[in-house]
């Protein structure tokens, strides 16, 4: 190699240097196969519909994406090679408790950013807390919370509760009791995964309760709502948002009509991200977006709003460029408190049929402004 | 009437188990083939009767269709690859076996997607009935509860009262003189592995139609499937309904009971995973003591 072509070589790498740093990495795990991965598809979908509305911005954005299976272990590979071996700048996407709670610890400690489009558990937003780490979606306890203060203020006696027995699970029922006055006739944790519930099914008939608040999200809730229609047990059900969304609305059928159920977001929330987002989607993947899509549509969005004001490299200024939170959320409003996790409204939502397809519509709040139990546990 | 129900709820578990379990029993009873990919043909079964039922809208077509393809299914398998086995020892079996599970699970992976797929129930098999006593009860549960009877009943008219039925017997007793006696013993093979797959391919209808359709849902029954016919004994259909049913009791009614159980001096979420985790164990414990009292297994004909 001649003088000259090593100068020119040096140029060259040195003009190409700050087109890259304008760029981001993001490293996308979520679950693209079996009963979560209706959960998975609408997380990617949501977040690449964002990049793309962004255009020439959403391009700089490049996005390793890999499938979890749902199993912690396999997160945790992919979380080391997504950090060693592709090196990316933030990770995002996980949408189980447990999973996140293999990977989030572990990925910040080695100085990577983890935005969490959907998983929030506990331990992270109190005294685990991390500058490193940010939920965009809400924390764990905050629909459950909402469905026991909905069912409060409904004036429901006697609830029976139900869960899958995982971290999300646990603060499902922690956070629904935190807010709930009436009577819990009987708490009942489930197996994540489980697909049979006749067992349950037969303790709620014979429970005698007036209502029943269950989360079960993906697959789960879509196996329970179908037997529970046919097992002729009539009494009402409340659940959070994940249990009635609209990943699993299509596959549950008329049987979930009129549900009401808790979520920070709906499909007919009035404001102009939203409408863009949810007609933008229908349009590119011909149905309803759900929770999970708007969580990840929103993440996406903060990484662009951040990305305008500095570049990953910049760790410090970017941190910060994240936690302004600068951008227009499908949500509305939306603030980040001490802990990092949201500050947001909850609404309460009825399932329904619009244009022929299942979705939900907002029928009314169940609360203003809330931000979680965590967050003063939270030293940072 | 709680109790009364869980104990339909096992009733059914172990029917469904009983529809696994019998073919692999006949399997391995009258050709000594460890047969692994068993579950991959329930769910052969089950993405046949939902792909079917999904296109022409009929719950029964999709049945039918259930039946017809895992019983090809294992017939080509049995013919392919299978025959080659009988004469090699349990470890070759096994491998090749295990190998035919990964072959049919990305394979149904590669046409059908990760994507679990769910059937609608006729309206004439959904919703609940009443029962004597004033139990509601979910008819599909009762129906499969019928079918796993029927299916038992049949094998059993099959097994002792035509001559497919003793040639099936006779060629468990001894091959190479049934195969003397100028009984086609490779046709004999290829049929009783097809009724094998068919029984299996059923199951996985059935359980689908209530439950969902995907890669890999056969495996976690398969292995249920051979505790119950080491608890029945190696070879007997009447084994098989006995293990089953004891296995379906045993889970459904210790899941039943056990975590309320814990829930007495525990706190809830750790009397679940303490409780649930022992339910599952159970059926192991279960079956170490049939072991112990009998190691050919209830109705083991074997020493």
């Amino acid at each position: 190699m001649t003088l000259k072509s090593l100068l020119l070589s040096a140029a060259l790498a040195l003009a190409t240097t700050p087109a890259l740093a304008e760029g981001i990495k993001v490293g996308l795990i979520t679950t693209l196969s079996g009963g979560g991965a209706g959960i998975g598809a609408d997380v990617r979908d949501g977040f690449m519909l964002a990049l793309k509305q962004a255009g020439d911005a959403g391009a700089q954005v490049e996005v390793i994406l890999e499938d979890d299976q749902q199993k912690p272990d396999i997160a945790v590979q992919i979380a080391d090679k997504m950090i060693q071996s592709d090196d990316v700048d933030v990770l995002t996407g996980i949408i189980w408790s447990n999973l996140a709670m293999a990977v989030v610890p572990a990925a910040t400690a080695q100085g990577k950013i983890y935005l969490s489009s959907n998983a929030a558990p506990s331990a992270l937003a109190g005294e685990g807390c991390n500058p490193n780490y940010f939920s965009v979606s809400y924390q764990n306890d905050n629909l459950h919370e909402a469905a026991g203060a909905y069912a409060s203020e409904k004036g429901v006696g006697k609830m029976f509760i139900m869960a899958p027995n995982y971290p999300a699970g646990q603060d499902s029922l922690a956070g629904f009791k935190r807010f709930y006055k009436g009577e819990v006739v009987a708490e009942v944790y489930t197996q994540v995964g489980q697909t049979d519930f006749a067992a349950e099914i037969a303790q709620i008939r014979a429970s005698g309760a007036d209502e029943v608040f269950f989360f079960q999200p993906g697959g789960m809730g879509i196996a329970f709502l179908k037997q529970y229609a046919e097992s002729g047990v009539g009494i009402p059900l409340i659940g959070p948002g994940f249990s009635l969304s609209e990943d699993i609305l299509p596959a549950v059928g008329d049987a979930a009509l009129g549900i009401k159920n808790t979520s920070h977001w709906s499909t007919d929330l009035d404001n102009p991200a939203n409408k863009a987002f949810v007609d933008g989607f229908r349009a590119d993947y011909g149905r309803f977006p759900s929770l999970y899509a708007a969580q990840a549509y929103d993440t996406a969005n903060l990484i662009l709003s951040a990305l305008a004001k500095a570049g990953p490299d910049d760790q410090a200024a970017f941190l910060a460029a994240i936690k302004a939170a600068d951008f227009a959320s499908v949500r509305g409003k939306f603030s980040f408190g001490p802990n990092q996790h949201p500050i947001q409204d909850i609404y309460v939502l009825e399932v329904e049929k619009r244009d022929g397809a299942l979705t939900n519509k907002i029928i009314g709040t169940a609360m203003t402004d809330r931000g979680d139990a965590y967050a003063e546990l939270c030293k940072m | 009437m709680l109790l009364a129900e869980q104990a339909l709820n096992g009733l059914q578990y172990g029917m469904m188990l009983f529809l696994m379990a019998a073919g692999l029993t006949l399997v391995f009873g009258v050709m000594g083939l460890i047969n692994l990919a068993h579950g991959a043909l329930y769910m052969i079964g089950a993405f046949a009767c939902a792909t079917v039922a999904a296109a022409t809208g009929s719950f029964w077509l999709g049945l039918v269709a259930s039946l017809a393809a895992a019983a090809a299914a294992g017939a080509l398998v049995e013919m392919a690859v299978i025959r080659r086995l009988y004469t090699r020892d349990h470890l070759d079996q096994v491998l090749a076996t295990f190998a035919l599970i990964l072959i049919f699970s990305e394979g149904t992976r590669w046409v059908f997607g990760s994507f679990p797929l769910y059937l609608t129930l006729p309206p004439a098999l959904s919703g609940a009935v009443t029962l004597p006593g004033g139990l509601q009860y979910p008819l599909f549960r009762l129906v499969i509860i019928c079918v796993g009877a029927a299916v038992a009943l049949g094998l059993w008219l099959l097994i002792t009262r035509t001559r497919l039925g003793i040639r099936i017997r006779a060629g468990e007793a001894d091959r190479e003189m049934i195969g003397a006696l100028g009984v086609d013993i490779a046709r004999l093979y290829t049929i009783v592995f097809a009724l094998g797959a068919a029984l299996a391919g059923l199951a996985g209808a059935l359980v689908g139609s209530i439950q969902s359709v995907q890669v890999g849902m056969g495996e976690p029954v398969l292995i249920l499937a051979f505790v119950v016919i080491v608890i029945g004994g190696i070879g007997s259909i009447k084994g098989a309904l006995i293990g089953a049913l004891l296995v379906g009791m045993t889970d459904t009614i210790g899941k039943a009971l056990l975590p309320a159980l814990f829930a007495q001096f525990m706190e809830r979420s750790a009397a679940n995973t303490t409780g649930a985790g022992l339910a599952s164990m159970l059926i192991y414990i279960l079956m170490a003591g049939v072991l112990l009292v009998r190691p050919q297994g209830l109705f083991g004909a074997r020493t």
